[in-house]
């Protein structure tokens, strides 16, 4: 009991420690920044209410999809609350106040159950009040029987498809998310809606009779026309709303601010932004926008920040019309915003593969201009440090490192990520460069493009790259390893390859791994073909089609293939159990005779019961991948090899091409729910490796070791790979120690790699790691002139390592 | 070919030298201080040990025994091991130091090793007690790009009282190292009762100042080891001794810089 509360106060002690040597925020900021923390997430029924009122009380059997769509997006603008904080310098929210958080019926209407799960389920939940459970009851569920994306998608997918499913083989991002996946370019800070209107009419003047698709084209742009404009009247409606509280605001500076904002909302997004807040506040009118018109994954993103907002910056500081301190506040009140907006309620395998509130809408900062200069600027510096004052889960955010940035800024990175709360991850600009020329993009849309979600590489501005789905690797091995039966079913679900008796050689045996690989991935692609069709075809999305090149241009919509560039992502998961599980087979079967596959398969089968020498062959004596021995990183390549032949270059069903890359936010875990037990000494139901990390506790010789099997990976060939670090505090505690990380990313972003993100753990979290070794087993900490793991050191030692950490001016 | 017994090699060696480096811990030490942070280090044999070891450390696929601390290796399997990080030397200006133990006790071995880094071209730095024949240091002296040398006790009856030795040619080696100006980093372990009494903290600054021009000096602080003498089979000394305050050190460290040198707390 003691114990606890020590460690409680320890912990806040550190944090204290760390805080205090960040600039504290003021105290508009502050209150802004407690009410979005404090307050927790709560279904609100107005955008369900408005969308079911559109589509039943208009008659839109002869209206197109993009006009509907782009209409209902219009109906909502006009008449949903609009929502005002005191203190507030950026408007607009997706509900009708912070943290509410609207559903998407059309999409997917959640049930009853669903409804009270969200409200009820441990982590995550969402309340929802009685109220909201009865207008569902009532009106939204009745409605939308039948006629939502989330049955289309179900019922368009094959029988083997829906086995594969269930059997965890693979998820769908679209069944309950509308794509998106993309990332805003520089255009809305040259132009206004209403430049955007006269590009769709000069578009129109375009068009050819001619064309096959002129019908449907002409509707496109109608759509999009409808959506632009609905922005408008949304921030009139806003200017509206200001300018009556600048009637009955009694103090004189916030007046003064109410009718700031009421011209700003006058003039964004109709006209081009002149200043630094005009430049945000548009932006997030936009945001508002592309996240009501439907719930695409990863929300939206304004990417580059840095960039795009340095000449208002810039220009404001002349001027004299801005000052440093203001960009701040502004931007910190930017930050809040971002946190208001709680990802759309998710249920069923997509709650688990994605188990949090984080919408993942990742700023980018740093990498290099389009001409490929160094692209840090004083901006940067000034979003790090909002970053550091704000310590918020959302939004993500993330450093692009280039060779020719500076090293200052590195460090000042690290000295965030010493903060303590695992941002920024750091990302190599060169390796995002390399994959999207490799993929065919000019190398100026490659240098101006980034990383959004997690890791996933795109074009910013011009191009739709859509996640589809994680894929189960180990579980496929298991199903080689059964001839294709499930064993945690019985039946059938792949295809029958070969009985595991008379694989003779283990490239036999990784024929039949590729086999059965293949079959799965051709399922999962076919759909992925089906499933875009039907987005395409019933649910346009004519907003975000404005923003990204050339939706316009082309007069297609962002879910038909209207975008410059055209991506359908798979994201591969469990690199680091597949290398670990198919070293295991190699070593144990096939070079050392340690046991035979048929014996193999028998203990997986009773999930190691009684195999306790097995085990220890496995874990103890057996190499794994994440130690810099090439044995076993040759596996994790090779695995990597099989699954990118199997999707890369393949079409998709919008005119585009399919891609890996190797994420997995919380879906290794779910993953891991489904897979019986594995060769590599993994028990039945444990987590799989996450991102392409080594499995959890299998990699113990250091950072460098890591890195140079993590290196070892194609990162050019992918769209995004995911490592996660652990360090403790004084990994990077004095300038030496960052000096000296920030050497190690570099080397390691000399090999081409793409991601890496650390965490940082302080001393109560070195006590619970005592505690409950297993949990722990990646984490690093300094000994004695040299840096270890910390569960392999010595009780004793870790004792001393747990005071001296408390210590920490050591 | 030449062999050697080594007992660790640890890669992202931060403390030991410049920029990221990879440490290679020789097995044997000719002296025996009741501190000493590695105990396994002194015993020049390969031993048992309670502790599970990394049977793939050095050679993934050599032998099942995991408790066996130490292990007969040759110069190119160490060196393979070394080069596996030269990306991160090359990125840091880092490189490789040679710890223990006492590697001059291992000279053919230590020689070859220091030739290899010469010809891949990799920064050596020697940490060494100081305890060896002039020769072996005349034949590395030109093979070593930073000396690391630790300097305990100046009191010849104390070092021998916690060492085992006295330390006549310990200091008689760093006049010569001096002399022969390669580039030196002080290292000073700070023991409490031991090392940091006034005398002793005044003859090491005496040392320094009739010999100026060192690059730096570390202070390494005492902590508990305990376990890892039990691990062996043996007593601790020191069991129960506590790390040095944070005030100690500190104003120890000052005493050290107001000579101008610059100091470093930790290694
Ligand atoms: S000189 Fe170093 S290695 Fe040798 S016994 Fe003393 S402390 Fe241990």
């Amino acid at each position: 009991m003691n114990d606890k509360v020590a460690s409680c106060s320890d912990l806040k002690e550190e944090f204290r420690g760390r805080q205090a040597k960040i600039a504290p925020v003021n105290s508009r900021i502050a209150k802004l920044r407690d009410q979005t923390v404090r307050k927790e997430p709560e279904i609100t029924p107005e955008r369900a209410v408005l969308v079911t009122e559109f589509y039943r009380d208009n008659d839109l059997t002869d209206v197109s999809s993009p006009v509907t769509r782009a209409l209902a997006l219009k109906h909502i603008m006009e008449n949903k609350e609009l929502s005002l904080q005191p203190g507030e310098l950026i408007i607009g929210d997706r509900g009708p106040e912070p943290k509410l958080v609207p559903t998407f019926p059309e999409i997917c209407t959640h049930s009853p159950e669903d409804l009270e799960v969200l409200d009820t389920r441990e982590k995550n939940p969402y309340r929802v009040d009685s109220e909201t459970k009865d207008i569902y009851d009532k009106e939204i569920i009745p409605f939308w029987k039948g006629k939502t994306m989330r049955e289309r998608v179900f019922e368009t997918t094959s029988d083997e498809w829906q086995a594969a499913y269930n059997a965890g083989v693979f998820t769908e991002f679209m069944e309950q998310r509308s794509p998106g996946h993309t990332v805003l370019g520089d255009k809305i800070y040259r132009k206004g809606f209403l430049d955007i209107i006269d590009d769709i009419e000069e578009s129109k003047t375009n068009l050819s009779p001619d064309d096959p698709n002129y019908q449907a084209k002409t509707e496109e742009l109608k759509g999009m026309k409808i959506a632009a404009e609905a922005l408008i009247s949304y921030s009139e409606r806003y200017a509206d709303k200001l300018e009556q509280e600048v009637l009955t605001e009694k103090d004189e500076k916030r007046k003064r601010e109410l009718k700031r904002m009421a011209e700003i909302c006058r003039r964004v997004p109709a006209r081009p932004p002149r200043t630094f807040w005009e430049a945000l506040q548009y932006y997030w009118l936009v945001h508002v926008g592309v996240i009501t018109e439907t719930n695409p994954w990863d929300a939206f993103n304004p990417g580059r920040l840095d960039q795009h907002l340095y000449p208002f910056y810039k220009k404001g500081l002349k001027d004299g019309s801005l000052t440093e301190q203001r960009a701040k506040e502004l931007l910190q009140a930017f930050w809040i915003k971002f946190h208001n907006q709680p990802a759309p309620p998710k249920v069923g395998v997509t709650s688990q593969e994605s188990n949090t509130y984080s919408d993942f809408a990742k700023i980018n900062v740093g990498g290099v201009t389009k001409d490929g200069e160094d692209a840090v600027n004083d901006l940067t510096y000034l979003i790090l440090d909002v970053v550091e004052s704000m310590r918020l889960i959302q939004p993500n955010f993330m450093v692009q490192v280039s060779k020719k940035n500076p090293d200052r800024y590195l460090k000042r990175a690290l000295e965030v990520v010493e903060s303590g709360f695992g941002q920024p991850a750091i990302f190599n600009a060169e390796s995002i460069i390399k994959q999207l020329l490799r993929q065919g993009k000019s190398i100026e849309d490659a240098r101006r493009g980034g990383c959004s979600g997690c890791v996933e590489t795109g074009a910013f501005g011009r191009e739709s790259y859509i996640l589809t789905g994680y894929f189960n690797m180990p579980k496929v091995l298991e199903l080689t390893l059964h001839n294709g039966i499930d064993p945690a079913k019985g039946g059938r679900i792949g295809i029958s390859t070969k009985d595991f008796s008379s694989f003779s050689s283990f490239d036999e045996f990784f024929e039949a791994y590729e086999k059965q690989l293949n079959h799965f991935l051709d399922i999962k692609i076919e759909a992925n073909k089906k499933i875009q069709k039907l987005y395409a075809e019933h649910l346009p999305s004519p907003f975000l089609s404005l923003l990204i090149d050339d939706c316009i241009d082309n007069a297609t919509d962002y879910n038909a293939g209207g975008a410059r560039y055209d991506t359908s992502y798979i994201q591969g998961v469990g690199l680091g159990t597949m290398a670990d599980a198919l070293t295991s087979i190699k070593f144990n079967v096939f070079d050392r005779d340690n046991f035979s596959l048929p014996e193999l398969v028998d203990a997986l089968d009773d999930d190691f019961q009684d195999r306790e020498e097995m085990l220890s062959r496995i874990n103890d004596y057996t190499p794994k991948y994440g130690n810099d021995l090439d044995y076993a990183d040759d596996l994790m390549e090779r695995t990597f090899e099989a699954f990118f032949e199997g999707v890369d270059g393949r079409p998709n069903g919008r005119g585009g091409t399919h891609r890996v890359n190797m994420l997995p936010t919380t879906v290794h875990i779910y993953f891991g729910e489904k897979c019986g037990a594995l060769p590599d000494g993994r028990r039945a139901g444990r987590p799989l490796s996450e991102g392409i990390s080594p499995v959890q506790g299998a990699d113990n010789r250091g950072p460098t070791a890591v890195f140079k099997s993590v290196g070892k990976l194609d990162h050019a060939k992918t769209g995004g790979t995911l490592l996660n670090q652990k360090l403790t505090p004084d990994l990077l505690s004095g300038d030496k120690e960052k000096t000296k990380l920030a050497q190690l990313i570099r080397a390691f972003f000399r090999m081409g790699s793409h991601h890496v993100q650390f965490n940082v753990i302080g001393a109560d979290l070195l006590r619970k790691a005592q505690e409950n070794p297993e949990e722990y087993q990646n984490l690093i900490v300094r000994v004695a002139g040299y840096s270890d793991y910390f569960v392999n050191l010595t009780e004793g030692l870790q004792d001393e390592l747990i005071a001296r950490t408390e210590q920490r001016s050591f | 070919m030449t062999e050697g017994v080594i007992f660790d090699v640890k890669r992202y060696a931060i403390h030991d030298g410049p920029g990221i480096r990879t440490t290679v811990f020789f097995k044997g030490c000719p002296l025996n201080c009741q501190w000493c942070h590695n105990p396994e280090s002194i015993n020049p044999e390969p031993e048992q040990s309670l502790d599970y070891r990394d049977p793939f450390r050095l050679n993934p696929f050599s032998k099942d025994n995991s408790n066996l601390i130490g292990e007969e290796v040759s110069v190119e399997a160490v060196m393979e091991e070394i080069l596996k990080d030269m990306i991160y030397y090359e990125e840091s200006e880092g490189g490789v130091t040679f710890s223990g133990g006492e590697p001059l006790a291992q000279i053919d071995f230590l020689e070859s090793l220091l030739e290899r880094c010469q010809e891949e071209e990799i920064h050596t730095a020697l940490d060494t007690s100081g305890l060896a024949p002039e020769e072996s240091i005349d034949r590395i002296i030109d093979l070593v790009d930073l000396f690391l040398f630790d300097l305990k006790l100046v009191n010849e009856d104390s070092h021998k009282k916690y060492t085992g030795t006295g330390n006549k040619t310990i200091l008689e080696n760093f006049q010569l190292l001096r002399e022969r100006n390669p580039e030196i980093e002080l290292r000073f372990p700070l023991i409490p009762g031991i090392t940091d009494t006034k005398e002793n903290v005044q003859g090491i600054k005496k040392l320094i100042r009739k010999r100026s021009g060192l690059s730096r000096i570390s202070i390494l602080p005492f902590h508990d080891v305990e376990k890892k003498y039990s691990n062996l089979g043996r007593d601790f000394d020191l069991a129960g001794v506590e790390p040095p305050k944070e005030k100690d050190i500190r104003d120890i460290s000052d005493e050290f810089e107001k000579m101008g040198i610059k100091v470093e707390v930790g290694g």
